[in-house]
């Protein structure tokens, strides 16, 4: 079983949470996840290992609630424990002393940036990031993503903080200073990871983007999870999780992603309905 | 006769000994098709005892027994039906656990119309024994019995041995070396054991709780099992022998590699491999939605493309998800598929669609990106090709589209290339199968062996338990003659 060590809450529907996995914690590396299973009737998600602490024993998940399974864990305190974990799966990031890489965090995506921030960074990069979210109070991993870089800009899309605007918006502000790029990482939802890509191909810029479909094994024996890169198909699970973001089929991953809307909105009304009922005996 | 208890019922009394036994094989009772459609439970009961020892008492005892060659793991299958026949029920599934550690699933799973009964003598002048149905009998019977017997355990060899996957090869390998007295550790990527035992076949064919009943035999022998271990990730088989302390590794990883078809709108949502079909339905139990969390999709018409077991699976459990029209396409004929004949007849008579000669060209997706139909075309026979059977060839102009909203694709698996490219020393063939001696299971890596799908390719789980018996008594010699 594997043991909540701590939990804090980064912000609203955001759960910071170290868990013990000994030999997971050992063996990760950057931009490679786990899959977990909560308990016996779970289904079996994924969630990057934002960090790790070997000695500890114990990797960093930091979990947004949209669904059934993230709110049962922002549910669960330390001493409790999590049924399943199985990783370190998912190939790792390519790290090498590229120059000046520029990593772009939009929203819950900051939190599987910072790691690759991290190992960039320690590989002996320039590291810039840009991290975004929709205002100040959602803005997540600020301090972790300063340690990492060598400068970190800031994003909101009302303004509350930081720069008016989206991350795209801060991208093109560091071209338009006339900076060279060699390589641009962007983690975040759907339509960010594509609006980043598509600007950064205008100005021939190398992307890396990391593809958030719906898995089940993990392990490339489902096929589940495929994407089109390249006009082939490919198992980000195994082939993935990160792949040239120039070349993926977004709009057919927001598609692919939706497969399962109405069943994940029924389960989250009676999740709903039971947690009322309960709470209301708690009272 | 003298030592035949009084138990026996009369009407086995007469026929212990004829030449030619006038008994019919005896049927197993089944649940309706039209109720069992709509519902996972198992299809057919089982024996009653008394069915048992007067199927039993069909057996002629041969001096030189045709069956046991036909067996993969070399069953006494004489020696078996004896004691069913006499009653002595305990001593048959002694002699049954002897040299198969997991019957309750062989009984159900195995092609037995293949392997055992097709050279049994009986079966020359009438239907052979129903060996399948006697092991199944046996097995249940035992475990109903609540107290499965343990087999004396060797003193310990010190010997540490590292299996990858709960598969039956790997089960099979465990169970041998605990017995001769290793330390067994079972490292498996699910969280569950059992391989395709526990992720593929479905509940109505073989039930969870019985594949679980039979690991922990596995276990009770000493066997360790480590869940969420995805060897090449977790370990690498370097680690497991250099850091871990294992003296030798068997992989039994299986044939876990999805093959989809390159056709236009494969990637549609409704469109799966059979392996995610069922992995999400019976090791996620998606049929038990919303009391499991895992989703499927709950589709009205669905097509499933193939015509092997997977195929008659992924068809039926489609129905009994509570689709009102399955078709099943296939681009040969009936005599070509490669389902054994009980799975077509049972699909068949749940109301299966059979689409034969038929070949899908192209799936048809909404403005959703969700499937609406696809485009097949009639195929023809010709020339027979390098497997034998006659070539399938489209016959031009033939299209035509049906109208589903979930396609299930169960063309057939090849090897998973996980462990292999985490392993380069690992030789594989052009397909990617791990290269294997045919004897011992070696690999092209000292002290590592390998049976089963990942070596064949996806052929029988009787076959995956036979490599896996051959590599643990190569791997036994190999551990005794390592200083330790
Ligand atoms: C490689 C990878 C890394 C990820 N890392 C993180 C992370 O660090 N932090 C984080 O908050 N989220 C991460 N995600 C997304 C996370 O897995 C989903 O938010 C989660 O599965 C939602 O489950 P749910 O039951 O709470 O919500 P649901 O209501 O079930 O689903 C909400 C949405 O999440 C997606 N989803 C649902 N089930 C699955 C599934 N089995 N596998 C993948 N996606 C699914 C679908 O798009 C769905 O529409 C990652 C996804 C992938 C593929
Ligand atoms: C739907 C379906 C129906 C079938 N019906 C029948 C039937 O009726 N009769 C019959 O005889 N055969 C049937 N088969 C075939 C039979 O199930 C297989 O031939 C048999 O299970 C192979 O056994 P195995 O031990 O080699 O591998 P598997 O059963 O495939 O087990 C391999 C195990 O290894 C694990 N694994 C893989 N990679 C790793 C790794 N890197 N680290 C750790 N663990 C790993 C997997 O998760 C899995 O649990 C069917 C197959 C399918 C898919
Ligand atoms: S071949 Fe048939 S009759 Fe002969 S021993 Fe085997 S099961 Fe009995
Ligand atoms: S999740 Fe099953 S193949 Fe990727």
């Amino acid at each position: 079983m594997n043991r909540i060590i701590s939990k804090d809450r980064l912000a609203e529907g955001i759960v910071d949470l170290r868990v013990e996995a000994p030999v997971i914690a050992r063996k990760r590396k950057a931009g490679q996840f786990i899959l977990l299973r909560i308990d016996e009737t779970g289904e079996r998600i994924p969630l990057t290992i934002v960090d790790s602490n070997p000695e500890e024993g114990s990797i960093r998940l930091i979990i947004q609630e949209v669904g059934k399974t993230t709110y049962s864990l922002g549910e669960l305190e330390a001493g409790d424990s999590i049924k399943d974990i199985a990783g370190p799966l998912g190939k790792a990031t390519h790290i090498e002393n590229f120059g000046t890489v520029v990593c772009i965090g939009g929203g819950i995506g900051v939190a599987p940036v910072y790691p690759i921030a991290a190992a960039m960074k320690e590989a002996g990069n320039r590291v810039i990031s840009i991290i975004g979210a929709r205002n100040h109070d959602l803005m997540i991993m600020e301090e972790d993503m300063k340690k990492v870089s060598d400068r970190l800009v800031v994003a909101t899309d009302d303004g509350s903080y930081g720069i008016h605007g989206f991350v795209t918006d801060a991208l093109q502000s560091l071209i338009d200073e006339g900076l060279k790029i060699d390589l641009v990482v962007a983690i975040g939802p759907v339509p960010m990871m594509k609006f980043t890509s598509l600007l950064a191909k205008k100005n021939n810029l190398p992307t890396i983007v990391s593809l958030n479909s719906v898995m089940v094994d993990g392990t490339g024996m489902c096929g589940g999870c495929r994407v089109s890169v390249g006009g082939k198909s490919k198992f980000v699970c195994v082939d993935g999780p990160e792949f040239d973001g120039h070349e993926v089929d977004y709009d057919e991953l927001t598609m692919r992603q939706s497969a399962y809307h109405d069943m994940e909105k029924e389960a989250m009304d009676i999740y709903h309905k039971c947690k009322i009922g309960r709470d209301g005996e708690d009272k | 006769m003298a030592d035949e208890p009084k138990k026996i019922p009369d009407v086995t009394k007469k026929t212990v000994k004829p030449k030619k036994p006038k008994i019919p094989r005896q049927k197993m009772p089944e649940q309706e098709p039209l109720i069992r459609a709509h519902n996972f439970e198992e299809v057919p009961y089982g024996y009653s005892i008394e069915t048992a020892m007067i199927e039993a008492s069909r057996c002629i005892m041969c001096k030189k027994p045709k069956c046991i060659h036909g067996c993969p793991v070399g069953i006494d299958i004489p020696g078996f039906i004896r004691e069913i026949r006499d009653g002595n029920l305990k001593k048959a599934a002694r002699i049954m656990k002897q040299s198969n550690a997991l019957p309750a699933i062989c009984g159900r799973v195995c092609p037995q119309e293949e392997q055992c009964e097709i050279v049994c003598v009986v079966g020359i002048k009438q239907e052979p024994v129903a060996i399948g149905r006697l092991e199944r009998f046996i097995a249940d019977w035992e475990r109903d019995q609540g107290e499965i017997e343990i087999p004396e355990i060797a003193p310990s060899t010190g010997r540490k041995v590292a299996i990858v996957g709960a598969g039956p090869a790997g089960l099979t390998v465990a169970g041998e070396l605990a017995k001769l007295g290793h330390q067994v550790t079972v490292f498996e990527a699910l969280h569950k054991p059992g391989g395709v035992l526990m992720y593929g076949i479905p509940e109505f064919r073989l039930p969870k709780a019985i594949v679980e009943a039979e690991v922990d035999y596995v276990r009770q022998l000493g066997v360790e099992f480590v869940y969420n271990a995805v060897i090449g990730k977790y370990f690498t088989l370097d680690e497991l022998m250099e850091e871990e302390g294992f003296h030798s590794i068997f992989i039994g990883s299986g044939a876990g590699l999805p093959y989809f078809m390159n056709i236009p709108g494969e990637n549609l949502i409704g469109v799966y491999s059979a392996n995610e079909y069922l992995t999400r339905s019976n090791l996620m139990k998606a049929y038990d939605f919303p009391n499991y969390d895992t989703p499927i999709i709950r589709s009205k018409k669905v097509a499933v493309i193939g015509g092997g077991n997977v195929a008659m699976d992924s068809a039926r459990t489609a129905l009994r998800l509570g689709a009102d029209d399955v078709y099943l396409v296939y681009r040969r004929s009936r005599v070509e598929m490669p389902a054994r004949d009980e799975e077509i007849h049972h699909a068949e008579e749940e109301g299966i669609d059979f689409r034969l000669l038929t070949n899908p060209i192209k799936i048809n997706g909404d403005e959703n990106g969700r499937v609406k139909s696809m485009t097949c075309i009639k195929m023809e026979l010709g020339e027979p090709d390098a497997s034998g059977r006659r070539r399938p060839v489209p016959i031009e102009g033939s299209e035509y589209e049906v109208e589903v909203d979930t396609v299930v694709v169960a063309i057939g698996n090849g090897a998973n290339p996980l462990l292999p490219e985490a392993t380069p020393e690992l030789k594989t063939n052009k397909w990617g199968n791990i290269l294997a001696e045919d004897e011992t299971g070696l690999t092209s890596m000292k002290g590592i062996y390998a049976g089963g799908d990942i070596v064949i390719g996806a052929a029988t789980v009787i076959l995956a338990m036979g490599a896996g018996k051959s590599a643990s008594k190569a791997m036994n010699e190999y551990l005794m003659s390592l200083d330790v």
